[in-house]
């Protein structure tokens, strides 16, 4: 149990870094819509790791006042999160809903091509 | 007893008032109540600006929590002033709104409209109130969230691009600023804004805080599109409902540089220097940086929204500046640029809406002569667009007086040189549009402009007025930026408030 604990915050450490630098590639790489809020959604979820891991200590238990324990895991990180995923559920979806919207009013969600759409109009207007 | 409760009534009273309205479902209820509870916000935020200078800073304890456990509302001579300009701005936003929401939004979205500006109103008011940094990050979301929506109800299908283009930027910032503040959570053990400042001398490893201060830097940066971070601002401000351009203009960048100042200064320290460059010297680079880029942006633009847009890029260009010189002029200078360009932009995006919704187009080509059938609203755009400028007698010449005495203070004259050639190109921007809507024979558009309804230009009016006087009779507004400045600098110098 010694040797393991170490490894699984060795390993979530890893999972941090690699959500949060994969979810920010995903959304400056991907055109499509719905993917760059994936990628954002993942970039989120990294932080929530990145607040909540050292809030683990190795060997403690929930926060709950008890004589037979003595180390305990911090509990306001936990909350903060909770919060933070509340705002990330909400920013979630009004970005889902605005994509709705706007294939409703372009009818694709590929980000070049709503701008070569654009470019389109803008030049039949000038003409 | 109420009194005591101010600092976290300035906040609950737009947002309860955004949950009745959203309620009411009905377009005149909502007026009012989102009227009566933007009233009522800035009624408070008046007393606590009262309060807080005639008894310094006040410290509000959420829950009776002590600060170590709980949240802190923290209102001093920062903030005071930014709960003042806000709430201001909200009541101007929302006169203004009764007319012209019923031109650009569709009958059945007007409650819900006025229910997304006071819910952005709590959010903005409660970033400038709250002393705990991740309440900070809950709030600059709360008003993120309904920013986009405003955005996205404009009634061009742009907008609903631009919304959604601001979110990913938006959120990259907010995110970013949160983990700034996980990192900084990890090294002093506290959110609270006086508690972190006290444990951070105790910190021997400076890496997570360089972290936390890059984080922390750009996530606000973004919010408040510094240069080159602004891209999303010239869309976003664009296509918004005129009221909504109006109050995110003058109120959401300049929340975001309140925040930025209180890092800068309270937190982490002007002058620290990572590698060869100062913090200070960055910032002073970009600001110069947005001055001229953002400027020259402005003056190759057709759309009159879209060139106050670029001009606001510049202007906020100008407020980091006075933050980057650092002594207490130019310091001075940022804060009353803050206050005097929060007014100023409102006046100007208030009239261009105006024009937009009499003359159905924003297009400079499109609306030659309009001064000659609309002289009131174009009135408010040129007294805006001269404080723009800077010319004496308006308010933007006392702001810019401030930030040039502070670089010379700071021993640099030709960065006094570089802020008034920049104001040149404010001329040449706002000189192509006095041209156009003054002196050109009246276009089409311009002739068929039906007369605007006074609700629509009362508003206006009152800012362009406020325009002239506080750039004649600069007192108030000097008193709250310097007070303001003395606060910030004397934190930076170790001393607490």
């Amino acid at each position: 149990m010694t040797l393991i604990d170490p490894l699984i915050a060795l390993a979530t450490r890893g999972v941090t870094i690699f959500l949060m630098v994969a979810g920010l590639y995903v959304v400056i790489a991907r055109g499509n819509m719905v993917k760059k809020l994936v990628g954002l959604s993942l970039f989120q979820s990294s932080v929530y790791l990145l607040f909540i891991l050292p809030g683990k200590i190795v060997g403690g238990t929930a926060p709950i006042i008890d004589p037979a324990f003595e180390v305990y895991a911090h509990p306001l990180p936990h909350v903060l999160i909770l919060t933070a995923i509340v705002v990330g559920i909400g920013t979630l979806a009004l970005g889902l809903a605005l994509v709705v919207r706007i294939r409703e009013a372009f009818g694709t969600i590929e980000e070049d091509e709503i701008l070569a759409r654009e470019d389109a109009v803008r030049v039949e207007r000038d003409e | 007893m109420i009194a005591a409760h101010l600092p976290v009534l300035v906040v609950l009273l737009p947002l309860f008032g955004g949950l009745l309205a959203a309620l009411s479902r009905h377009n005149e209820a909502a007026f009012w109540i989102a009227l009566v509870a933007s009233i009522a916000t800035l009624a408070a935020a008046a007393a606590l600006a009262g309060q807080v200078m005639a008894g310094g800073p006040i410290s509000y304890r959420i829950g009776g929590w002590d600060p170590a456990l709980g949240i802190e509302y923290r209102i001093d001579a920062v903030s005071a002033p930014i709960l003042l300009l806000v709430a201001a701005m909200g009541v101007a936003a929302i006169v203004y709104a009764r007319r012209s929401v019923t031109v650009e939004i569709i009958p059945e979205r007007v409650a819900w409209y006025y229910t997304m500006m006071l819910i952005c109103l709590a959010g903005l008011l409660g970033m400038a109130a709250s002393g705990d940094a991740f309440n900070i990050f809950v709030f600059l979301e709360i008003s993120s969230l309904s920013t986009y929506t405003l955005i996205a109800l404009g009634r061009d299908r742009r907008a609903l691009l631009a919304a959604y283009q601001y979110l990913i930027v938006g959120t990259i910032g907010a995110t970013f600023y949160v983990i700034g503040v996980g990192l900084l959570y990890l090294s002093t053990g506290t959110l609270n804004f006086g508690l972190i400042v006290e444990r951070l001398p105790e910190i021997t490893s400076p890496r997570a805080l360089i972290a936390a201060e890059a984080f922390i830097v750009v996530g606000i940066a973004l919010k408040l599109a510094l240069f080159p971070l602004h891209a999303w601002l010239p869309n976003a401000y664009a296509y918004a409902p005129s009221s909504a351009t109006a109050l995110l203009a003058s109120t959401a960048t300049k929340v975001a540089v309140y925040l930025l100042a209180r890092y800068l200064f309270a937190v982490f320290g002007i002058q620290r220097s990572v590698g060869p460059i100062s913090v200070a010297d960055a910032l002073m680079a970009l600001s110069l940086l947005a001055m001229f880029a953002a400027s020259l942006a402005a003056i190759f633009q057709n759309d009159i929204k879209r060139l106050l847009a670029f001009s606001s890029v510049a202007q906020i260009g100008y407020i980091t500046l006075g933050l980057a010189i650092a002594n207490e002029a130019g310091v001075t200078g940022a804060f009353l640029h803050i206050m005097n360009h929060a007014l100023m932009k409102g006046a100007a995006f208030m009239a261009i809406g105006a024009i937009l919704i009499s003359a159905g187009s924003s297009k400079l080509d499109e609306l030659a002569g309009i001064g000659r059938t609309m002289p009131v609203a174009a009135g408010a755009l040129t007294v805006a667009g001269l404080a723009l400028i800077g010319v004496p007698g308006t308010s933007g010449f006392v702001s810019k007086w401030y930030l040039v005495l502070g670089a010379i203070e700071a021993g640099r004259l030709w960065l006094a040189i570089l802020i008034v050639a920049s104001s040149v190109l404010a001329v040449l921007y706002v000189g192509r549009i006095l041209e156009v809507i003054w002196f050109r024979e009246p276009a089409k558009r311009s002739l068929e402009a039906q007369a605007v309804p006074l609700s629509l230009l009362a508003p206006t009016l009152v800012l362009a007025a406020l325009t002239i006087w506080f750039g004649l009779d600069a007192g108030f507004p000097v008193e709250l930026a310097s007070s303001a400045a003395k606060a910030l600098l004397g934190v930076s110098k170790g001393a607490l408030p």
